[in-house]
């Protein structure tokens, strides 16, 4: 796998929503190459809908990212449409990682075949490849699916929930192949709910409630303020709302954009889950 | 010897071997997509989309007669029509696939009846719901084998799209713009197949085609690559009985044909390695690891 680096991720004014609602509201913020990025808030924070429009599988409201076109983005959805029942067995499942290279025609040659055996040790699933996969674990189950990531050798990688009921150990060996990422230079981006994690393992941090709370080095982004503030969203939809009238000018920025809804209430824990 | 008298009618007369060559085509080319029908939880949909085409086929009838090409264009127009509209309807608004199909084969279906039954008798409805393989002239058999050849290149060229498409859509659509062509292109295969097996057994026989063998293989193997060449294969070894059974026993060959692919079926998931039977007489002492 060669060492990768391309432009950063520009999100200008973003705003993206369903039936011109908006979830996620006026995100303006630079995602350096190479960052390691996780991406915090509570439940209908825009999060997964952020990470769609990301992987171009949704149309901003309002806004625009630059920095992705022509960039190949390997996105793990949070809930995959995947029929586990399918009867493929594990090599075959993963070798789709590999779609850029054979495209939808071609088969898989030896050196390919050889790659696949070794992202499969790279998940620890060695000996997994001839079992079909409706005979895997949960955990097993997701290792397939970063071993497809690992062959999908993308410069851009968006993962949404990816240890939402992972086990600890898995968790841990996964964390390692987002930190090999990093270190090859790709730009990785998370969805997680745990905050220490958060801290531990990401170069950046962005605390989404609707709007953007806070961005930049996880330590600060994630300070009990700045969590009592993303705690504060109002979830529901208005339906009376009026049209928003923020101009799309000179995008705001998170300091000087004051567009929230909501006070900042509750009290919140180092180390909680948001 | 007695096996020898059993297949001599296939050795004796030419309406046999036309339709014995005829059921091969129809094997090798339906079974397979059956299998795809099944992955992809489509079973039903084979029925659906023959009840589609009758509009078509019928339309093809009244205006040229028993013809096998107004009524072969007629049905994959019609056919077609239903495909494309069901599949734009789902993939652009909150219905699914199911209801949407059902919808529109519907709409069809009654057109069809109402086109039959405005000129011609009951008797040729009869024709075109049942078909009649001991009558296959050379231009369907031409029809059955192209047709055939059309899917195995059809399938050959989707295979990986269609696969992907049944295991994980939304990884399909991330990473390239085949979803659609692999959806339409599949659903344009099974209406040729339709249209080609209701010549042979009818509209409505042609669907056990796919159905049956389909689900029969699924009982014996894990994998994709041998489910389709066991369905083919399994597909053939039905038409084979139901043909023989149908000339000793004096029996319509389109019924025999379907109730012999059922027998299989039927034995499979009794008898087959992921069947009735073996899950109970497995050994009941698990492995340590």
């Amino acid at each position: 796998m060669s060492v990768v680096c391309g432009p950063a991720i520009r999100l200008e004014n973003l705003t993206l929503g369903y039936e011109r609602h908006p979830v996620v509201h006026h995100v303006s913020l630079e995602i350096p190459a190479g960052g390691l990025v996780a991406v915090v808030g509570p439940n209908g924070a825009g999060k997964s809908t952020l990470v769609k429009a990301l992987a171009g599988l949704k149309k901003p409201l309002q806004g625009q990212v630059h920095g992705l076109r022509g960039q190949r983005v390997a996105y793990l959805p949070q809930h995959a449409e995947m029929d586990r029942s399918f009867p493929i067995n594990v090599l075959d499942m993963v070798a789709f990682g590999l779609w850029h290279e054979t495209g939808a025609l071609g088969g898989l040659d030896r050196a390919q075949r050889e790659r696949c055996h070794h992202a499969l040790e790279s998940v620890g699933l060695q000996g997994f490849a001839g079992r079909t996969i409706d005979t895997l674990s949960g955990g097993q189950f997701q290792r397939a699916l970063f071993a497809r990531l690992l062959l999908q050798d993308a410069p851009v990688i968006l993962l949404d929930e990816p240890f939402t009921a992972i086990d600890a150990r898995t968790t841990e060996d996964l964390l390692k192949l987002l930190h090999r990422w990093h270190a090859e230079g790709r730009t990785v981006l998370a969805v997680l709910h745990d905050l220490a994690q958060a801290r531990a393992h990401f170069s950046h941090a962005m605390l989404l409630a609707r709007e953007l709370i806070a961005w930049g080095a996880p330590a600060e982004v994630l300070g009990p303020g700045n969590l009592a503030r993303s705690m504060g969203m109002h979830e529901a939809f208005d339906d009376e709302a009026p049209p928003c009238e923020v101009p799309e000018g000179p995008a705001a920025t998170v300091q000087a954009h004051d567009h929230r809804h909501g006070h900042a209430h509750g009290h919140v824990h180092a180390g909680e889950e948001v | 010897m007695a096996l020898l008298s059993i297949l001599s009618p296939l050795f004796e007369f030419g309406f046999m071997q036309r339709a014995l060559v005829g059921s091969l085509a129809l094997s090798l080319s339906a079974a397979p997509l059956g299998v795809f029908l099944m992955l992809r939880r489509m079973s039903l949909t084979g029925d659906a989309m023959a009840h589609g085409i009758l509009p078509g086929a019928a339309l093809g009838y009244l205006i040229a007669g028993l013809s096998v090409g107004a009524m072969t264009i007629g049905g994959i127009i019609a056919g077609l029509a239903v495909a494309v509209a069901s599949g734009l309807v789902a993939r652009s608004t909150v219905l699914r696939e199911d209801t949407s199909l059902a919808s529109f084969y519907l709409i069809s279906l009654a057109l069809g009846v109402l086109l039959v039954s405005t000129r011609g008798s009951n008797v040729d409805l009869l024709h075109v719901l049942f078909g009649t393989v001991l009558a296959l002239n050379d231009e369907a058999l031409w029809l059955l084998g192209g047709v055939a050849s059309v899917t195995l290149l059809g399938l050959a060229m989707l295979f990986r799209p269609l696969v992907l498409e049944c295991l994980d859509p939304g990884f399909l659509r991330s990473v390239s713009r085949w979803s659609p062509v692999a959806h339409y292109g599949f659903l344009a295969l099974l209406v040729l197949n339709l249209v080609a097996g209701f010549h042979a057994l009818g509209t409505l026989m042609a669907v056990g085609y796919m159905v049956l063998p389909a689900a029969a293989s699924r009982f014996w193997v894990r994998e994709i690559t041998p489910l389709l060449s066991l369905s083919a294969l399994l597909a053939f070894a039905g038409s084979l009985g139901g043909l023989l059974l149908s000339y000793h026993a004096d029996l319509p060959t389109g019924p025999a044909i379907v109730l012999c692919l059922g027998l299989i079926y039927l034995v499979s998931l009794v008898l087959g390695r992921q069947g009735l039977l073996c899950a109970r007489l497995r050994q009941t002492k698990h492995l340590r690891a």
